[in-house]
């Protein structure tokens, strides 16, 4: 699993090779100084004439090595953050080009919010891994077999000490971590249920003081306060065994070799210096054994982040154009199904749009009514290639929408989303979105059109208005119009607007209908709404029922033969009738 | 040696933990920890066993390193130079078991300090974590409209965090390090006040580097947070808009603008972690300058000892310079920490000061005496009733009962929510018992800010509104908001099952009350095609519903509180006229009998109303019925007619 993240370190190889070089330097040093040392105090302790000269040559290298080491472990500290941050950027951009491939299908797989966890939260946590990497990980692994090489050196009979204490300390922080991990989990569940209270409060704050039920949800809240101090609890209890006991073996291992080091100096087989160096060496090799279990324990808690990074770099697009002729371009606005079905799960069984067929000319207006969950939605998107059909084809401007690259085709067929977005910047920055390069002139032929250009000129800034925080605010009509906007500027062969006026009164929703059918006279308009007076005006209007097209037709027509339509219409025209 | 991994702490960090500002400051560090530490007075005598513990785990720390000079100049020196008799060898197994004795204790201490302190810490921010939500309950609505749900979340999450590593790690660690610092310290003078002035020196000097290093970092960090803010934003903002950049295949100018951020995340990221990460090799290995430096002088010094020709205070016993040299190993480790420590504190109690400060906000007033009881009516007499009936009745503090009607009069209201721009200006209506008021106009007319001026989510500048002949003012909220019911345009539900969000309108209602209602809202039928009918669990405000079941519910919700007075605020904008029109009967019967007020962008649905009132820009321009309107051909004529107005 983690081998697919290995390309992210493309570029900054250099840093993490040299990161782990200058650890290596740094660590070898500081083994070498305790070392330097035993043999300085057996010079000045030992030695019935103490040689001055040999003295000031171990202690001035000493000094030396300990300078060299700081710059080394400096040097280090310097290219390990290049590369880890270099590491980090790589994944997001990996990350964050493939999210931009996703089609419809791949982004409602993942919801929003995981995918900026993804690429926030879990990047962090493997950047953080692979620095320990880099840095922990060779460094602990040189000083605990170079330590164990010198005490062997100075003598093996005592570094069996180590031969018992480095496993034993290693089995214990494995062991405890093995257990604490999935209390941690437990612990964190409770935390995010309780997070989540929280923010449901905040969120519904009006509904809670609407009913009267502050004292209700500050219990409940306490409740779940309290199970998660349980679960904190229950994890801590079994972590905090690990500075005790590992503080045990390491004065065990101080007892040990001032027991059986004394045994040995009385017996003439160890100097008294060897055994201070001894001693410096018990606090080296066990905490890099420390340090190495954390470097385990660190890959271990990142497994779920990991996963998860690797989901998304694995997901499949479902919808390429590798095969789709690129010099295609949409001729007009025709638009043709011919019987075709589509599922969301991609399955026969479970059929959204069941064998819809209809033609419609260029430059026709299509009204589309059904009711909640008659799936008009669905079919739209199907247009601009939002989405597969499992079965039958799509065509547009006489060709099948797979012939053409998405670019060309989405270029031509302008979608106002019902869940729309503007984003921060200016409006113009918004609008630029349907063209880079519109001129002034276009921009307000588009707001004019969609009946934008007043209420703009209304703020400050007019088109220069920041929608940002701290900007302007937009209304959600005002939101809708401008979305409407953003797609004309496209200059596009087919329009869909879905739902798009909702917000906006009758009478600009009248309004924009009026400009579209003068001013885009060429341009196909499918146009969904919930308001019969918004469909009552097209060419023709597609009635769907459960995934299925019952009826498309003129809207006099369909009022004499069709009941779905004639209902929908009398429930909001019946008060019409006495004006 | 008391740097065991707290892996723990890398495990329990939510999401977010990462963008806590490790460098902010309190404002008042002396004030807000003397009030934090009022939370600790409940665990007084648990803390006074703790801090015994820390005593003793730092003494015997100090004291098995001293315990170790005479091991080497009293016992093996004699046994070298002597011979090794058995009296010898029994001294020094005695004083290795005095070694073992005080290690085992200190172990023992580690472990009862860190056992009592989880339960303290925990405890701690158990009481912090329930005071705050409490309160957040009493905070007006004003407060969360001034603030993003983020920057209160945070209060829960990084600020408690924050403070739970503080409490759990930062002051313990502090306390241990500092003592063990002066143990360390004390001891050093006695083997040789020579050689601390070394130490001292380099302390200062570790001291400077800190604090040169720590100003740096702070810088690095500050700007690495801009950047990680500004490139966060941008994925949260293009991950939520992405089909929006597919729709208008913006895909690759999207990437490009992001790895420009990222590559400035990147810079930033790299300067930042570079001065946070370089502090600790360098400490460390000042310390090993450190040690290097003693060995040698401290080796002379030994040399000078032998040759008897010096004054006492530059010479050194062979053991005294190997235990000296151990307590520079323990010295500067500590001193390390410590530094680091310092910080996060300082920050965890900035954390703590931003959880005081929503904790000392101003609740929101309830000056009212007037309760709404249940009551019946025995002889024409109204009496209050424990049990519920369908007759409510004012409860003055004098004792008596007026019978709630729902008689709502605004007399000259003036509102503005900042005091400045003026939202409603000079509204006077009234509402009599059973009468439906309908209000209609453009987004930002008015029409939401009245119905939050009834039920007090707001307090009016001038004017009054009475309730059945009380001003709202003399009434206690919680009384006056359960005497009304609303259907609010965001419709919330909340995590828990149908059955669970539906009885949130009243909490004693039965079985049958609540599916009554189910079945009044039209709820019922997609209620039971459900995978678990009434038990389906609701998550996330009910994102596995569409957004017209979820109004469906509300209005159950509403439904089964059964209140006198009903306000129905785009109750049913998300639900298509088909529906509307199938529930039309289920509304009748719910507002039959109820003071009702409606406001709707859809004409059809407020047509039916007693009194239309016609808002704009905080005014009421027109009133009157459907029919009067409609005659009067204004704004309402207009804006019903402009469906009609191309057919």
């Amino acid at each position: 699993m983690i081998r697919k993240l290995f390309p992210a370190i493309k570029g900054y190889g250099k840093h993490s090779v040299g990161a782990s070089l200058m650890i290596i330097v740094e660590g070898v040093l500081e083994i070498l100084i305790p070392y330097l040392m035993t043999k300085l105090i057996k010079q000045g302790i030992e030695v019935p004439d103490p040689n001055m000269s040999v003295i000031l040559t171990y202690g001035g290298l000493m000094i030396l090595m300990a300078i060299f080491a700081l710059l080394a472990g400096a040097l280090c500290a310097r290219l390990a953050a290049v590369a880890g941050t270099g590491f980090a950027a790589n994944l997001r951009n990996m990350l964050f080009r493939k999210v931009q491939d996703f089609s419809f299908a791949n982004t409602d797989k993942f919801s929003s919010a995981s995918i900026v966890t993804r690429l926030t939260t879990d990047v962090t946590n493997i950047q953080n891994l692979f620095t320990i990497l880099i840095r922990m990980t060779v460094r602990n692994f040189i000083i605990m077999i170079t330590a164990f090489f010198f005490a062997i050196a100075v003598n093996a009979k005592l570094a069996i000490v180590f031969a018992v204490a480095i496993p034993l300390l290693a089995a214990i922080l494995l062991i405890i971590m093995i257990k604490a991990h999935p209390m941690f989990e437990k612990m964190l569940t409770k935390m995010d249920l309780m997070n989540a209270r929280v923010q449901e409060n905040l969120i519904a704050i009006r509904v809670v003081k609407a009913f009267v039920k502050g004292e209700d949800e500050t219990v409940s809240f306490e409740d779940s306060a309290t199970a998660l101090r349980k679960a904190q609890l229950a994890a801590e209890r079994i972590v905090i065994w690990n500075n005790p006991l590992s503080q045990l073996i390491f004065y065990g291992a101080i007892i040990a070799v001032c027991f059986f080091g004394g045994k040995l100096i009385v017996a003439g087989d160890m100097g008294i210096g060897d055994l201070t160096g001894f001693l410096a060496y018990i606090g080296q090799i066990l905490s890099s054994v420390m340090m190495l279990s954390m470097v385990f324990i660190s890959f271990i808690i990142t497994r779920a982040s990991q996963k998860r990074i690797v989901e998304i770099l694995d997901e499949k697009i479902d919808i390429s154009d590798d095969d789709a002729d690129p010099e295609l371009s949409v001729a007009d606005g025709s638009v043709e199904f011919e019987n075709v079905s589509f599922s969301y799960s991609k399955n026969p069984d479970n059929l959204t749009l069941t064998n819809v067929s209809f033609k419609v000319n260029a430059g026709e207006t299509i009204g589309i009514i059904g009711g909640t969950g008659s799936s008009k939605t669905t079919l739209v998107q199907l247009i601009p290639r939002l989405y597969e059909v499992l079965s039958g084809s799509v065509r547009v401007g006489g060709h099948d929408v797979c012939e053409y690259k998405l670019h060309a085709l989405r270029d031509k067929v302008a979608m106002v989303l019902q869940t729309n977005l503007l984003f921060s910047g200016t409006i113009e920055d918004n609008l630029r979105w349907g063209n880079e390069d519109a001129t002034g002139e276009q921009i307000e032929a588009a707001c004019r059109a969609a009946c934008a250009h007043d209420f703009i000129m209304s703020f400050p800034n007019g088109y220069k208005s920041d929608l940002g925080q701290g900007g302007v605010n937009v209304s959600g009509g005002q939101k809708q119009r401008l979305c409407i906007a953003r797609a004309l500027l496209k200059d596009p062969k087919v329009v869909i607007l879905d739902d798009s006026t909702s917000a906006c009164d009758t009478a600009t929703d009248a309004s924009i209908r009026k400009a579209l059918r003068t001013e885009l006279k060429g341009t196909t308009t499918f146009i969904i709404a919930q308001r019969i007076a918004s469909v009552m005006d097209a060419d023709r209007v597609m009635v769907l029922d459960d995934g299925k097209l019952v009826a498309f037709d003129t809207p006099k027509r369909l009022l004499e033969t069709n009941e779905i339509y004639r209902e929908v219409y009398e429930s909001q025209m019946k008060g019409g009738d006495e004006a | 040696m008391s740097n065991a991994p707290k892996s723990s702490e890398r495990v329990a960090r939510g999401p977010g933990a990462n963008n806590r500002n490790r460098f902010a400051k309190p404002k008042n560090a002396k004030g807000t920890f003397l009030r934090l530490l009022g939370y600790f007075k409940r665990y007084k005598a648990i803390l006074a066993v703790v801090v015994v513990c820390i005593i003793v785990a730092a003494l015997a720390n100090v004291a098995g390193t001293a315990l170790l000079r005479p091991l080497v100049d009293d016992y093996i020196s004699p046994m070298l130079k002597e011979g090794a008799t058995p009296e010898r060898w029994n001294a020094f197994g005695g004083q290795i078991l005095k070694m073992a004795i005080v290690y085992i204790a200190g172990i023992i201490c580690v472990y009862v300090n860190a056992r009592l302190m989880i339960n303290v810490s925990t405890g701690v921010l158990l009481d912090i974590r329930k005071e705050m939500f409490a309160k957040m309950q009493k905070l007006p609505i004003k407060y969360f409209d001034s603030r993003t749900h983020g920057e209160i979340m945070s209060r829960y999450t990084n600020d408690t965090d924050a403070m739970r590593e503080m409490l759990g790690q930062s002051i313990p660690n502090l306390i241990d390090s500092l003592f063990r610092v002066s143990g360390v310290f004390i001891m050093m003078i006695v083997l040789s006040p020579a050689l601390t002035v070394v130490t001292v020196v380099m302390l200062v000097l570790m001291i400077l580097v800190v604090k040169n290093l720590g100003k740096k970092s702070g810088a690095f960090y500050k700007k690495r947070q801009a950047a990680l803010g500004v490139a966060n934003g941008y994925i949260e903002e293009m991950s939520e808009g992405s089909k929006v950049v597919k729709v208008f295949c913006r895909e690759e100018k999207i990437d490009s603008n992001f790895a420009v951020l990222n590559d400035n995340l990147r810079r930033a990221e790299a300067g930042a972690n570079t001065w946070a990460s370089i502090l600790m090799p360098i400490m460390g290995n000042l310390s090993y300058i450190q040690y290097a430096i003693t060995a040698l002088l401290g080796t002379l010094m030994v040399v000078a000892g032998l040759n008897g020709n010096y004054p006492a205070l530059v010479t050194l016993s062979a053991g005294a310079l190997v235990s000296f040299l151990q307590y520079t190993r323990n010295f500067s480790r500590p001193i390390t920490m410590m530094s680091q420590q310092f910080n996060s504190i300082l920050s965890a109690l900035a954390g703590a000061e931003r959880i005081f400060a929503l904790i000392d906000e101003e609740p929101e007033p309830n000056e009212g005496t007037v309760k709404l009881v249940n009551a019946g009516i025995r002889d024409g007499e109204l009496y209050e009733c424990s049990e519920r009936t369908d007759i409510w009745a004012w409860k003055s503090p004098d004792g008596t009962l007026t019978r709630v009607r729902g008689h709502v009069c605004f007399n000259n209201v003036t509102f503005s929510y900042d005091g400045e721009k003026v939202v409603l200006d000079d509204i006077s209506l009234y509402a009599k018992p059973g009468q439906k008021i309908a209000f209609v106009g453009s987004t930002g007319a008015g029409k939401t800010t009245i119905t939050n001026l009834i039920n007090r989510f707001y307090d009016i500048q001038e004017g009054e509104i009475t309730y059945d002949g009380f001003n709202i003012r003399e009434i206690e909220k919680d009384s006056l908001r359960r005497s009304l019911a609303m259907v609010l345009q965001d419709t919330h539900l909340f995590t828990g099952t149908v059955r669970e969000n539906i009885r949130y309108g009243r909490k004693d209602a039965t079985e049958e009350e609540i599916v009554r209602a189910a079945k009044l809202a039209n709820a019922h039928s997609f209620i039971m095609h459900l995978p678990q009918g009434y038990d389906t669990m609701i998550v996330d405000d009910g994102e596995n519903l569409s957004q017209g079941q979820r109004q469906l519910l509300a209005i159950a919700r509403a439904a089964v509180a059964d209140p006198p007075v009903l306000i129905l605020d785009e109750a049913t904008s998300s639900i298509d006229t088909r529906t509307e029109a199938l529930i039309e009967k289920g509304m009748d019967e719910l507002m039959n009998g109820r003071t009702v007020f409606v406001i709707a962008h859809r004409l059809s649905t407020v047509r039916n109303s007693n009194a239309i009132m016609v808002l704009e820009h905080g005014k009421i321009i027109e009133r009157g019925d459907h029919r009067e309107l409609i005659a009067q051909k204004g704004r309402y004529y207009k804006l019903y007619t402009g469906a009609f107005e191309l057919s």
